[in-house]
């Protein structure tokens, strides 16, 4: 028993001394996007295994989390690096600065293509950013304008040109970023092809907002902040009478259930689709097939860039951030021929590219005016 | 005479009644049976899928390769030393090495699909070799070293030429390689010597498993005495009434907690108020030590409750004190119940991943952990991180990991067992 308390006594003495012990922190703490990890991940094994320092921890907690871990302060005990399938935003830019994260080095990775695929026994449908926001969204524009809830059972419905076989689309939920994604670059160019709804969205005249909502039949709760995000309720609103299935965050499961099932398609990122190419194909958008070489060049629609952000208060401090900084834009990790394009990271041309390296290299300060 | 009539009457009564109960027994045992049957038929499926998936992650395939420890990798002038060896170029090494073995391999292309047949982490270990024997420098050394997951895959049957990405030449080398016995299939050690890696043939769940081990015992070592020290005092001490009544209630609720708060309360706690690092198993370990705390001191004081009063009144009638009476009689008698509760609670501790969401455990490592404030996952973790990722060899790796978490599981709940058979004492 004595042994017992002593042991105790250790443990809980081991754990209040803790706090002084986080000061010394030797390897490289990075979060963020749970998209830029399977990449991010690469180059902090290569980064650890070639270099003298330790292996960088990265967490993947999604990008609005990273962000705000990252912007929570400066010192050992945040953040150094924070991985986001999306710009940061002025109001996180806002956050970082009240807690004095001021200067930070934006790094652009690459692109990462969002496909529609199906199984390989299925017949390939040719879609457009119409027929995705007819197929999926809650509520779409009916004969006479006004919006009623989307009608379409088959694809046939939605474009006579594709096939008679029921509308399921697997896809990832509201919480991931791909959703964001999809829905911003998908949704919103299909619902951008109606006249009515791209007029809500060009607007800025609450007068006009409205107008455009009677004649929609938009209720008028829709109406917050102006109107300004009126647009974007309407394309964003995925419907929810089966025909779009929350498949969780596992791209694998969302795979798999293609496979079981030829008739539904999946939404996942470009990575799984090279991956799985043996089990599915991804379907032409816009006339656009998701291949490499088209992502890269900007021709396929549903792409979105990656980014990862440095706190340049922690360079020195941390051993190893700038090191990593330079692996990461070295031309072996994000050219055309470096490894992150064979674990699928569609890199950027050249012009851009180089830009962002020279960037990297001089640790340029992010101007946060570039954001709208 | 009526008497006699009622008593047939009786009689046919329950007859006619028994054919219906023992119908009626017949039909819930039935149903018994059936859940039962139901259930052992999921479990073998469960399995069944699991193992028949992992078992390929427990091979390896690997393959001979000459290499030659050139001098001209050494600038002239250059003593060996680490600096110097980091600074060689063993990428270049390798290539060379694959280049002459295939020296019919002429266009660009065909050579980086050839370069793609090794682990790329065959340099490292190259260097590593190296580093340990500076000797090596000028010699021609055979080695045995990883073959890339796809051309592993091939060999292990997990996937047919038909689904496999390996294009017909990469099938070509492999072919001539088998000819000339530098193909191979081992146990795959690396599983259970390395961290997580981003290459499925490199990676491992050594670092998974050390973190679970950090985690256990800073569980173990925090939530058994408490747990035990709880149960002693509310059993044994505490004198009944309403506080007594009102901690016993909020212990077993603490107990039905989804143990997703006791995360949050982690975060908030320990990470945000104390200061500790993320990622850490020591605060992994007191977070599971809260939720496993009210699981231990129930069973704690069901195991108290058992030995009979009459040994606590034999101890007392002696002249023993109660604390003698409770660390002399009582404690050893009931000890083994204790054990299992809490052998039980850290099974429960170790297959856990909610709570460790929020304390930053959901990470990359490829480090091993070396003491309680490294940054560490556990293995439930790397099941989750690893069933995540694109490449498919990884789905065998994952089901691999299943199986050492069920392993660990299966053990731990055996030992329990095994306690309870060995002490338990029948009154």
């Amino acid at each position: 028993m004595k042994l017992k308390i002593a042991l105790l006594s250790a443990v809980l003495a081991s754990t209040w001394a803790t706090s002084s012990l986080a000061a010394a922190r030797d390897y490289i703490s990075i979060v963020g996007s749970s998209t830029v990890y399977p990449f991010a991940t690469v180059v902090a094994e290569t980064f650890g295994k070639s270099t003298s320092f330790k292996t960088p921890k990265i967490e993947s907690t999604g990008s609005g989390g990273g962000l705000k871990l990252f912007c929570t302060g400066v010192g050992v005990e945040h953040p150094d690096i924070t991985n986001a399938s999306r710009r940061i935003k002025s109001s996180e830019v806002k956050k970082c600065a009240s807690n004095g994260v001021n200067d930070i080095v934006e790094v652009k990775v690459g692109y990462d293509g969002i496909v529609m695929a199906s199984s390989k026994e299925a017949v390939p449908m040719a879609l457009t950013r119409k027929d995705i926001f007819l197929a999926l969204a809650k509520k779409v524009p009916g004969p006479d304008g006004k919006l009623i809830d989307n009608p379409h059972n088959t694809w046939k419905d939605v474009n006579s040109s594709l096939p008679a076989v029921k509308i399921r689309v697997l896809g990832p939920p509201p919480t991931s970023g791909t959703r964001d994604a999809f829905a911003e670059l998908a949704m919103e160019g299909g619902a951008k092809k109606f006249t009515d709804l791209k007029k809500l969205r060009k607007s800025k005249d609450a007068a006009e907002i409205k107008a455009l909502m009677a004649k929609m039949d938009i209720p008028e709760s829709a109406f917050n902040k102006k109107g300004k995000k009126v647009f974007k309720a309407v394309a964003h609103a995925i419907r929810e009478d089966g025909a779009y299935v929350e498949a969780g965050e596992n791209d694998n499961l969302i795979v798999q259930k293609l496979v079981a099932n030829k008739d539904s398609v999946g939404i996942f990122g470009y990575s799984f689709l090279e991956e799985n190419s043996d089990k599915v194909r991804g379907n032409t958008i816009d006339g656009v097939a998701p291949e490499f070489e088209l992502i890269a060049e900007g021709k396929y629609p549903v792409s979105r860039s990656l980014y990862f952000y440095v706190k340049k208060a922690h360079i020195g401090t941390v051993p190893g951030v700038k090191e990593y900084l330079v692996e990461f834009t070295s031309e072996k990790a994000i050219g055309t021929e470096g490894y992150l394009a064979d674990k699928g990271l569609i890199p950027m041309q050249d012009a851009e590219r180089a830009a962002y390296q020279a960037d990297a290299k001089s640790l340029k300060n992010f101007d946060a005016s570039v954001l709208k | 005479m009526s008497n006699k009539q009622d008593r047939k009457s009786v009689a046919a009564a329950v007859e006619k009644g028994l054919a219906r109960r023992k119908a009626k027994e017949k039909r819930f045992q039935r149903a018994g049976l059936a859940a039962v049957i139901t259930a052992l038929m999921m479990l073998a499926v469960l399995l069944i899928s699991i193992v028949s998936t992992g078992m390929p992650a427990f091979t390896q395939t690997a393959l001979k390769l000459d290499f030659h420890y050139d001098e001209s990798l050494l600038p002239a002038g250059q003593t060996l030393n680490e600096e110097t060896i980091r600074a060689m170029d063993f990428h270049g090494l390798v290539k060379k090495t694959l280049r002459e073995k295939f020296p019919q391999v002429k266009k660009r292309k065909d050579k980086k699909a050839l370069y793609k047949m090794v682990s790329n982490g065959t340099p490292y270990i190259l260097r590593d070799m190296l580093m340990e024997d500076h000797a090596l420098l000028g010699q021609i050394k055979s080695i045995w070293v990883l073959a890339d997951d796809e051309v592993d895959s091939i060999f292990k049957g997990s996937k047919t030429i038909a689904d496999s990405r390996l294009t017909e030449a990469q099938y070509g080398w492999v072919t001539q390689l088998v000819a000339e016995e530098r193909v191979m299939t081992r146990f795959n050690w690396t599983f259970f010597q390395n961290g997580d890696s981003r290459e499925p043939e490199q990676s491992g769940i050594r670092g998974a498993i050390m973190g679970s081990l950090f985690v256990i015992i800073v569980t173990l070592a925090l939530s058994f005495p408490m747990g035990v020290a709880a149960a002693i005092y509310l059993e044994e001490f505490a004198r009944p009434g309403r506080l007594n009544d009102l901690i016993e209630i909020n212990i077993n609720n603490l107990a039905a907690v989804p143990s997703i708060v006791f995360g949050l309360l982690g975060l908030a706690v320990y990470i945000n108020f104390m200061g500790m690092p993320r990622s850490a198993p020591l605060v992994a370990g007191l977070v599971l030590t809260l939720m496993t705390l009210p699981t231990i001191i129930i069973a704690s004081r069901a195991a108290l409750k058992s030995v009979p009063p009459s040994i606590r009144e034999a101890a007392l009638g002696m002249g023993a004190s109660k604390m003698q009476m409770v660390f002399h009689h009582v404690l050893p008698l009931a000890m083994p119940g204790m054990l299992t509760g809490s052998i039980i609670g850290m099974a429960q501790a170790l297959g856990e991943t909610a709570p460790l969401l929020m304390i930053g455990m959901i990470a990359f490592i490829v480090d091993i952990p070396q003491g309680l404030l490294d940054p560490a996952t556990v293995l439930p973790v790397q099941i989750y991180l690893w069933a995540d990722v694109p490449e498919a060899a990884f789905r065998e790796r994952t089901a691999a990991a299943i199986m050492v978490l069920l392993a660990f599981l299966v053990v731990m709940n055996l030992l329990a067992v095994w306690l309870r058979k060995k002490f338990e004492k029948r009154w």
